[in-house]
């Protein structure tokens, strides 16, 4: 077994336990840690998947922003005490019975079907970011650019609904 | 070249337990964990994908948009979160029932 084949089956094993291990926490705290070394997981496949750009914008916006802006809502929502955040179960019996039917569901279809490359063992042979940077800018040009109004609109939106001022004329 | 039904087995296995996290935690903020699970799981799915087609990059800058979309949610959701939390007190999402009532 070669050193890649080694971290792929590491990664993958990494990804999947600290998903289980995020719907089984019940702190909140650990339970944004988990999600991060989860989404941490997920970037190291991706540079296996020939992704190199996906996985630094993955490290880059989770565990740069994602988990500050989750942490800072968990701070906000709880009273400022010693004890833990703890979250209750309710509904695991259904909960369970959805899941399990939803993976078995998607694995049975996956396994009725076989993904052939298209060229056999053709690895990409260009800059991964340069294809994508080039392609935002001539193909992409009218998403990227509804891509950057969504987020302005995001932007304005949770600075909106997340501050509490009164209006200066009542 | 790994074969590609591994990265799918993940998937399904992330978008099912992103679900069960949804159905199960009693906290708005845990759904919101699970909402970005169920996310990234879509988005491994597209990246894999890619793999078979290594000439074009749709895939990955499908994934890129995801992403974005992603983090628009989080931050409006965070914030909506907030503001709920500050007028009822609670974030049980069971709890807020004005509207059935």
């Amino acid at each position: 077994m070669s050193l890649v084949t080694f971290m792929f089956y590491f990664f993958e094993a990494v990804a999947a336990l600290s998903a289980v291990a995020l719907a089984v926490v019940r702190n909140v705290f650990y339970g944004a840690l988990l999600l991060v070394v989860c989404l941490l997981a997920l970037a190291g496949i991706y540079v296996l998947a020939f992704a190199e750009f996906i996985a630094v914008t993955q490290i880059l916006i989770y565990a740069g922003g994602i988990l500050v802006v989750i942490i800072f809502g968990i701070m906000l929502t709880t009273k400022i005490s010693q004890k833990p955040l703890v979250v209750e179960h309710s509904y695991v019996m259904s909960g369970l019975l959805v899941a399990i039917g939803c993976f078995s569901l998607l694995s049975m279809v996956l396994s009725k079907e076989s993904f052939t490359p298209s060229a056999q063992g053709t690895l990409p042979a260009v800059n991964s970011a340069q294809t994508i940077g080039v392609s935002l800018f001539s193909k992409y040009m009218l998403p990227f650019e509804v891509a950057g109004l969504l987020l302005l609109i995001a932007l304005i939106g949770a600075s909106v609904l997340a501050s509490n001022i009164k209006s200066r004329k009542e | 070249m790994f074969p590609i039904e591994h990265f799918l087995l993940l998937a399904a296995l992330l978008f099912s337990l992103g679900l069960l996290i949804i159905i199960t935690k009693r906290n708005t903020i845990m759904i919101l964990l699970g909402i970005e699970l169920m996310l990234n799981a879509s988005n491994l799915n597209l990246v894999a994908f890619n793999t078979l087609l290594p000439e074009s990059v749709d895939g990955q800058i499908f994934a890129l948009f995801v992403i974005i979309v992603a983090v628009s949610e989080a931050a409006v959701g965070l914030a909506i979160v907030l503001q709920v939390y500050q007028y009822y007190q609670t974030s049980i999402p069971d709890s807020i029932s004005e509207l059935k009532e």
